[in-house]
């Protein structure tokens, strides 16, 4: 397949204006000795048909959710996704437009992501948002990298209970500064240990970052929590599920400083892991250390409403080597599949979607501790996923469920972290009583 | 002053539609609804208790909220998100995406973007449910199909690179160039050297020293020599035994493939530097000569450049990241492995790692297009795209010269520098740039790398005939300044809004919607 679309007659053609003999003429620059000799090593090309046939077989080795009836989290959730979101996100004005530098011939877009802008402040409880990062994990580090330089101070706090590759991801862009990382540990009941938390602040502590719910599931009292880190005269940096403030009040309401997140709740396909949704939410006085494009709503020369790109002295393309982050390409159309998932299921989907989430777990934790040999690990209340502790093997029981069409959850041997005998159970709106129960027999039998 | 009555039609001031922030916009006869003046925020649309989606009635007892919940964290009040119906929503990002400029239906010359067709069938692969709906904590013996793809990738961009390892973690190119800069600054330092200088030449990307600061380098600009190479002077001046890197990018942004390339490998590494390519412009060298023969030793690709994958309004992008040998270790994981046996498997095992760089597994629906695009075109398709897109972009440069100032001498690459020289009928590149938007070509890249430039990248995909278009549009523009510069100066003209404030959308952020 080629893509190309000029004839070898208008090859010559162009030649002739160029005042050129050969195409490779053009090439005359490149020094003889290093030019690749004879084609790369690389089949040659193929047919559309070709090519679907060889994607498809590839894709009929895989056994995908859908398929099989999916209890996995841990960071991705399987929740349903309205067939609006594919349908107007799928337009190929959206999808084949350009970043909006040149605001005139970008309004769709620049309101779009006024309007995403302004329904992650609202799932957030903060005052302005910007228009994506890259996925939950780096959004942490550059809101970690923003505290930084907010505070002018070295030392930041990550708690255990943030799942492990937020932890991991901010450890491999802290190991780039003089920066110090101080990790407080899992407490009993799966929380932040709030002594522990105690311990690791002083003066010189930058921020703190916070995930909940956690990974475990387990809502964090962020209400306790951030007092004290602003005690510190810390930035308190809270990572959420957007989902969850269709039920518990939003991280701005405690006066969290930084919010971030995974935005893949919000009309996004598992995709194997991405691409997903970085969010990033801030007080309002933070704004111009923000990383990342921001849209603003102006006027035209007619006063006519209109948008633009903001404050883009902070970026990379104007700033250079002093701008607040180095990110030039988003995550633009995962921000507009957030934005019309959220556009469609509006303040009463999102209730509906969290009560759905909140309630069917809450059945399948009671149905699997009331099993023999199964208890909830931790105490702490819970939003869509909960940990489960076994006196059996875990990886037989979930590879029994998954003999069986069901992928139980996950195991957590598989983060080293002394919980081998757990796996984590997510619990989405799209599950139903008959797959839950017969997630909880299946378990019962082993 | 054109009098005709047809919505586009150039130099047409359409009627004042002042509409100040927040009140109700005005009737719209149907032609101008979607095109003409503001339309309403989500926000403005619906009505309470209006829901553009349902759920099924759940078969679950409720759970208790005040015993399973502690009362303070629980909401009192819900999210103020929209409320409207789902044919509201539908016609509501109908209307938004009919005031986009977009490559499926405008050119979009954007030097170093490369902006080339997004072929359909790339997005049809990345749904197919067997790909797309992969949970990324799923067995490997549930996603065999998928590490195969994935590995099959690396092996492409490996070939392509002409270097031996490649990573598909980065998410986008600029997170390619930190990840990068990080493996080179952990491989000094496993030579116990903190080298705290990166250099650059002074036509580099802006990400290029926003990459250097993240990692905690010193940013030093090397210049360029007016025929737009890199001064060796300068480098060898600037490079020294506390220099990690010096980064280029190469066919560089003027458009020039710089012959230099392997004496300035030489520099580099005789200081024990390493050489660094921003591959933003491998469209130009596809199987026509490979950064690790050129003495590259670390290089990053953009998907959504080279290989097509949509832009989406901003993203998102894929960062691959190749090295040689010796830089190899400190790659980050997980890492895409075959085992010997026709089975795959990611690999966590690489004890000088950088570590994660990105969640997951990267982004890996962005990594199946360019795999569906590669796979396309295979070894003759991709040369035939830079013979296509070099062919294309000295085409229009030599019908360009004829009336425009282009600084730099060819033969180029992928991409040239023009100079509209209007200064003295005071029309700016920018005045240029937008009056291209009335003829419904997307503005290329203005003001950079060298002051009141435009810089042009047709690609591969256009015709003669969208090209011949875009050289007469700019002679008319051109013949627009000599008689009647008002037009160009106020354009654009055929626009919902006409030039913005964006001095104001600075000074006084209003970032989002209060009702």
């Amino acid at each position: 397949m080629q893509y190309t679309q000029v004839t070898d007659a208008q090859v010559s053609e162009m030649l002739e204006t160029i005042g050129a003999e050969s195409i490779e003429e053009l090439f005359s620059p490149i020094p003889d000795k290093l030019r690749t000799k004879g084609d790369l090593n690389i089949p040659k090309g193929v047919s559309e048909l070709e090519l679907l046939r060889d994607t498809e077989s590839l894709a009929g080795r895989n056994h995908a959710t859908g398929e099989l009836i999916s209890f996995l989290g841990g960071g991705a959730y399987d929740h349903f996704i309205p067939t609006v979101v594919d349908a107007m996100s799928g337009q190929s004005e959206l999808l084949t437009a350009y970043t909006p530098y040149q605001a005139e011939a970008s309004q769709g877009v620049l309101q779009l992501f006024y309007e995403f802008q302004t329904m992650i402040c609202e799932l957030t409880g903060m005052d302005v948002a910007n228009a994506s990062l890259y996925e939950g994990a780096s959004a942490a580090a550059e809101a970690t990298l923003m505290a930084i330089n907010i505070t002018r101070r070295k030392r930041v706090v990550i708690a255990e209970t943030a799942h492990p590759d937020t932890v991991s991801v901010l450890r491999t862009y802290l190991a780039q500064q003089d920066v110090e990382l101080a990790t407080v540990q899992v407490g009993e009941d799966g929380c932040i240990d709030s002594q522990s938390l105690s311990a690791k602040l002083n003066g010189e502590t930058a921020a703190v970052i916070v995930q909940s719910p956690n990974f475990f599931g387990c809502i964090e009292r962020i209400d306790r929590l951030i007092p004290m880190i602003h005690e510190h005269g810390a930035l308190a940096i809270v990572s959420t599920d957007p989902i969850a403030s269709g039920l518990l009040k939003p991280p701005g309401t405690f006066d969290a400083d930084i919010v971030v997140g995974e935005g893949q709740a919000l009309g996004i396909p598992l995709q194997y892991g991405g691409p997903y949704l970085g969010l990033l939410a801030a007080k309002e006085k933070y704004l111009r250390k923000m990383p990342g494009r921001v849209v603003g709503m102006t006027n035209d020369l007619d006063g006519r409403r209109g948008f633009c790109l903001a404050l883009q002295t902070r970026e990379q393309h104007i700033k250079r080597e002093r701008a607040t982050s180095n990110i030039c390409t988003n995550q633009g159309l995962l921000a507009m599949r957030a934005s019309i998932y959220l556009a469609t299921m509006g303040k009463q989907g999102i209730a509906a979607v969290a009560t759905q989430c909140f309630d069917k777990s809450h059945y399948a934790a009671t149905s699997i501790a009331e099993l023999d040999g199964y208890e909830l690990a931790f105490d702490a209340p819970f939003f869509k996923e909960f940990t489960v502790r076994t006196t059996k093997s875990v990886d037989k029981l979930l590879s029994v469920c998954r003999d069986s069409g069901i992928l139980g959850g996950v195991a957590l041997s598989r983060f080293a972290m002394g919980l081998d005998d757990c796996f984590m159970v997510a619990v989405t709106e799209k599950r139903s009583k008959q797959e839950i129960d017969a997630l909880v027999e299946m378990l019962g039998a082993i | 002053m054109t009098t005709t009555t047809t919505k586009r039609e150039v130099g047409q001031t359409p009627p004042k539609q002042v509409a100040p922030p927040g009140r109700k916009p005005e009737l719209k006869t149907k032609a101008s609804y979607s095109t003409t003046g503001d339309h309403p925020l989500l926000f403005e649309l619906g009505a309470p208790g209006l829901c553009g989606s349902g759920l099924p009635v759940s078969d679950v007892p409720n759970a208790d909220r005040t015993t399973n919940l502690p009362v303070e964290m629980l909401a009192t009040s819900l999210p103020a998100l929209p409320e409207v119906g789902e044919l509201d929503v539908v016609r509501h990002y109908k209307r938004l995406a009919h005031r986009c400029f977009s490559i499926d239906e405008n050119f979009y010359p954007l030097g170093s973007c490369t902006m080339k067709y997004n072929p359909r069938i790339n997005e049809r692969v990345a749904f197919i449910p067997g790909l797309a709906n992969l949970h990324p904590y799923q067995s490997d013996s549930d996603t065999q199909g998928m590490l195969e793809l994935l590995y099959r990738l690396r092996c492409d961009l490996q070939e392509i690179s002409g270097l031996p390892e490649v990573t598909l973690q980065p998410a986008a190119g600029a997170h390619g160039e930190m990840t990068a800069l990080m493996i080179i600054t952990a491989y000094h330092r496993s030579r116990g050297e903190h080298r705290t200088k990166v250099l650059a030449p002074d036509s580099a990307h802006g990400t290029n020293p926003a990459s250097c600061a993240i990692c905690g380098h010193k940013a030093v600009t090397v210049k360029s020599k007016p025929d737009g190479r890199v001064d060796l002077d300068d480098l060898r001046a600037k490079v020294d035994q506390d220099t990690a890197a010096f980064m280029i990018t190469n066919p560089n942004t003027t458009g020039i493939f710089d012959e230099q390339i392997a004496e300035i490998a030489e520099i580099v590494h005789a200081k024990g530097a390493q050489l660094y390519l921003d591959g933003a412009n491998m469209n130009a060298i596809l199987g026509i000569t490979r950064p690790g023969d050129f003495g590259v030793d670390c290089m990053h690709f953009n998907t959504h450049k080279t290989f097509s994958t949509p832009h989406g309004g901003g993203g998102p992008g894929a960062g691959p990241v190749g090295v040689a040998e010796h830089l190899r270790p400190f790659l980050p994981v997980p890492q895409v492995i075959e085992n010997g046996n026709g089975s795959f498997a990611w690999c966590d095992d690489r004890e000088k790692s950088i570590g994660k760089v990105r969640s997951f597994f990267g982004q890996v629906g962005v990594l199946v297009r360019a795999y569906a695009y590669i796979r396309s075109l295979g070894c003759d398709g991709l040369k035939d795209v830079s013979q296509k897109a070099v062919l294309n972009a000295n085409y229009l440069a030599a019908k360009l010269k004829e009336r425009f100032n282009l600084p730099f001498p060819g033969p180029y690459a992928h991409e040239f520098i023009l100079i509209p020289d209007f200064a003295g009928d005071g029309v700016s590149e920018n005045d240029v740039a937008k009056r291209l938007i009335d003829y419904g070509i997307h503005p290329p890249t203005m003001s950079w790398p060298i002051h009141h430039c435009l810089m042009i990248e047709p690609t591969e995909t256009e015709s003669k005939r969208t090209l011949d278009n875009f050289v007469d549009v700019m002679n008319k523009i051109a013949d627009e300044v000599a008689e009647n510069p008002s037009i160009v100066k106020n354009a654009p003209h055929t626009m919902p809004v006409r030039r913005l404030d964006e001095v104001a959308a600075s000074r006084k952020p209003n970032v989002r919607w209060k009702a």
